[in-house]
């Protein structure tokens, strides 16, 4: 079975979790005691509905709030798939948490209120997800219920988010139009019987097909070693293996490697998987490779494919997403994380803030606040291998770590 | 060598084309992470499937090479016979480290206070034997086996979540977790929770534990054993630990655990399923989730979410 992970955003106004509930319900995911607790918590509150947002936001604070503060996974399945739903706060303060939830997932959901159509915060959501990459967005225009199932409407919303999509960046991003009532079911998982107007998918069906190829990590193999592994035992006396994950693309036995930032080339002699050794290892498995020679690897450091290169250097710019109260200014230093790479990093300068709504103010400043986007030069003291983040969604990304507070400030997406 | 892979790693061009394999490498890659960014970490165990599952992924990790941590178990006194000696036994084939702390010790220490009625249960109380043991040891980080789909407010966890000195969770204040970028700086005296199967479900974990061929205590699966009812839940007879009124009554019945915790707050469900196949084809089908059979979920709303504010898994 695949797995597909999911992210959603939208508020609790535009029935981001009674769609999640709708999906659980109507695929039969959601258990006999939970649905009991869930019509209990109704009950008690005085609705004449099924609050599913019960069955989401977890924590106390977001309950008497009524407003999704943190990520939330969820998880259901089909016969055909395994899904995780990254269900992501959508206030403008909590955008750090969107672009969190965001990273990890294949696809997103985007819910607009037919009643109030592209809003502000649609904007911000589409920018995200087009700044995070997402390869296909499902744009679910809620609520049709409320608007008489209008085709009218939900064409006009249609063609005010077309208008977004011509100033995105990531113009390949595929985007999907779905009218949907979360409420009474219509086009979630069963075809809506009041817009018949309507000839596509269900929000299920598309689901169902998508396709988790992902376009830009094909055929550039990164692996970064995250441990040495030195068994030091009689039967494995000079076993020396580098244990990681492999990104973008396969590795294999006999492949003529580079250790960087070494530039020491060697090949593959074995990968093992557990107590097996495999001819190839694929993108996203956890394996061991040992070298035909002796050379020095230690964490950190990166094996990739001789005549394949990335990108090695001591600066560059990347688009940063600011997470931390403390603001992040010219000159101050963060420990950066590149995969499992840390080196001391400076900001160079700030170039302009972006606004993420594509409203057009790019405004020229010194200090990101926190969930500001912005172009940011920085200066490390020792190169990272990198690639763009374009190309390469793993090796183009890396987090700032405040070496006073330990938080985790910022992320950043390498041009 | 083997010519073709079958599974996993996996052969396809995309991710690892099974939902399992994909776990198992996300998994693996978050334990050595934890080798790799600490310098003291401890692997929780308590005998359930999860941290047995958890045993298995970590020989993967870090296959030639021994476990580089020991495993501790927060033994509440009131487990289930059978999970004790299935815990000695995995130890001593494996070779491994284990640290035994007891509730009971903390008790006896005045530390805590034994709950006492109906519903008297240790669950509360292994929160103060784990904490003092993260600081005697010095540990800074702890491997458990808790998953996201189990509870709302697990649902809401980090892989690694930062436990500040009083091993108090800051749940609105967590750090964003990235990609695949786990950040486990921390300052002396805190500690960090990794949970390597957060994303797994509870089919997931059986499923794995069937093509694994993994060993589990034999409570997991159907027996008869002599229970009674209350609340609509059913509950063991057979150990003195768990408080039953004169009026209600004993009677033997085929019978199976779903969650392997402390004998006093841990409830059967009725099951002929006596091998792991009958096993997943039962999760599969089940109405009813798995922490409905535990009793200290039930205290509240927020149950799970204020004993992991004190520090409690």
């Amino acid at each position: 079975m695949e797995v597909l992970k999911i992210a959603t955003a939208g508020s609790v106004d535009d029935g981001k979790s009674t769609l999640i509930g709708r999906l659980l319900y109507d695929t039969k995911s959601l258990t006999d005691d939970k649905l009991e607790a869930i019509e209990k918590t109704s009950k008690k509150k005085g609705y004449d509905y099924l609050d599913f947002s019960l069955a989401t936001d977890g924590l106390v604070a977001e309950r008497e709030q009524g407003i999704t503060i943190d990520v939330a996974h969820i998880y259901f399945s089909t016969a055909s798939k395994s899904y995780i739903i990254a269900d992501t706060p959508g206030h403008v303060e909590y955008t750090r948490n969107m672009v969190t939830g965001a990273s990890t997932s294949q696809a997103a959901i985007i819910l607009i209120d037919a009643r109030k159509g592209v809003i502000e915060q649609t904007n911000r959501h589409f920018f995200i997800n087009n700044l995070l990459r997402i390869k296909d967005v499902i744009v679910a225009i809620n609520k049709m219920d409320l608007i008489d199932f209008s085709e009218e409407k939900y064409n006009s919303i249609k063609a005010d988010f077309e208008e977004l999509m011509s100033k995105r960046d990531y113009q390949d991003q595929k985007i999907t139009f779905i009218p949907v009532s979360a409420l009474k079911g219509d086009n979630v998982v069963n075809r809506s019987e009041s817009m018949t107007w309507y000839k596509g998918q269900t929000l299920l069906e598309h689901l169902e097909e998508l396709d988790r190829k992902d376009i830009f990590n094909v055929g550039t193999p990164r692996f970064p070693v995250q441990y040495v592994i030195r068994p030091k035992t009689e039967e494995f006396h000079d076993f020396r293996g580098f244990a990681g994950k492999v990104y973008g693309g396969e590795l294999s036995v006999g492949d003529e490697v580079v250790v960087l930032p070494s530039m020491t080339r060697s090949k593959i002699k074995d990968i093992y998987f557990y107590d097996k050794k495999y001819k190839k290892a694929t993108r996203r498995s956890s394996v061991t490779i040992t070298l035909e020679d002796e050379v020095n690897v230690s964490r950190g450091d990166m094996l990739v494919k001789a005549g394949d290169l990335p990108t090695i250097d001591k600066q560059f710019t990347a688009t940063i997403s600011w997470m931390d109260s403390q603001k992040l200014t010219t000159g101050s230093k963060y420990v950066l994380q590149h995969g499992v790479n840390k080196v001391l990093a400076k900001v160079d300068r700030i170039h302009h803030k972006i606004q993420p709504d594509y409203s057009g103010i790019d405004a020229e400043t010194d200090a990101l606040g926190m969930n500001d986007i912005a172009q940011v030069s920085f200066k490390l003291n020792k190169p990272i291998f990198y690639d763009a983040f374009k190309n390469h969604r793993t090796n183009g990304s890396f987090i700032l770590i405040d070496s006073h507070t330990n938080a985790t400030a910022g992320v950043g997406f390498i041009n | 060598m083997e010519t073709t892979i079958i599974d996993t790693p996996t052969k396809t061009e995309g991710l690892p084309k099974l939902k399992i394999n994909a776990l198992e490498s996300e998994a693996i890659y978050i334990l050595r992470e934890v080798a790799a960014q600490f310098e003291k970490p401890v692997l929780l165990f308590s005998g359930g499937k999860d941290s047995i599952t958890l045993v298995r992924l970590a020989q993967k990790a870090f296959y030639p090479a021994k476990i580089p941590f020991p495993l501790m178990h927060i033994d509440t006194g009131h487990n289930f016979p059978e999970t004790i000696e299935f815990r000695d036994r995995l130890v001593k084939e494996l070779g491994l480290e284990l640290i035994i702390r007891n509730v009971q010790d903390s008790i006896d220490e005045g530390k805590v206070v034994e709950e006492s009625g109906k519903y008297a249960s240790r669950n509360m109380l292994q929160t103060t034997t784990l904490l003092d043991a993260i600081e005697e040891f010095k540990f800074d980080a702890c491997i458990g086996g808790a998953r996201r789909d189990e509870e709302k407010a697990r649902a809401k966890e980090r892989i690694f979540s930062v436990r500040d000195d009083f091993g108090q969770w800051d749940e609105k204040n967590q750090r964003p977790e990235l990609f695949d970028m786990l950040n486990g700086e921390i300052e002396m005296g805190q500690n960090v929770r990794v949970f390597p199967i957060s994303n797994w479900t509870e089919l997931d974990v059986w499923s794995y534990i069937e093509k694994e061929d993994i060993e589990i205590p034999s409570i997991y699966f159907a027996h008869k054993r002599n229970v009674f009812l209350r609340d609509g839940m059913i509950w063991s007879a057979e150990d003195e630990v768990v408080f039953r009124a004169d009026d209600e009554l004993v009677e033997e019945r085929t019978v199976r655990f779903r969650t392997v915790g402390d004998m006093s707050c841990t409830a059967a469900v009725f099951s002929h399923a006596d091998t792991i196949d009958k096993v997943v084809a039962e999760i599969r089908e089940s109405k009813i989730s798995e922490r409905g059979a535990r009793i200290d979920d039930k205290r509240s709303e927020a149950a799970m979410e204020k004993r992991k504010q004190q520090g409690y898994f």
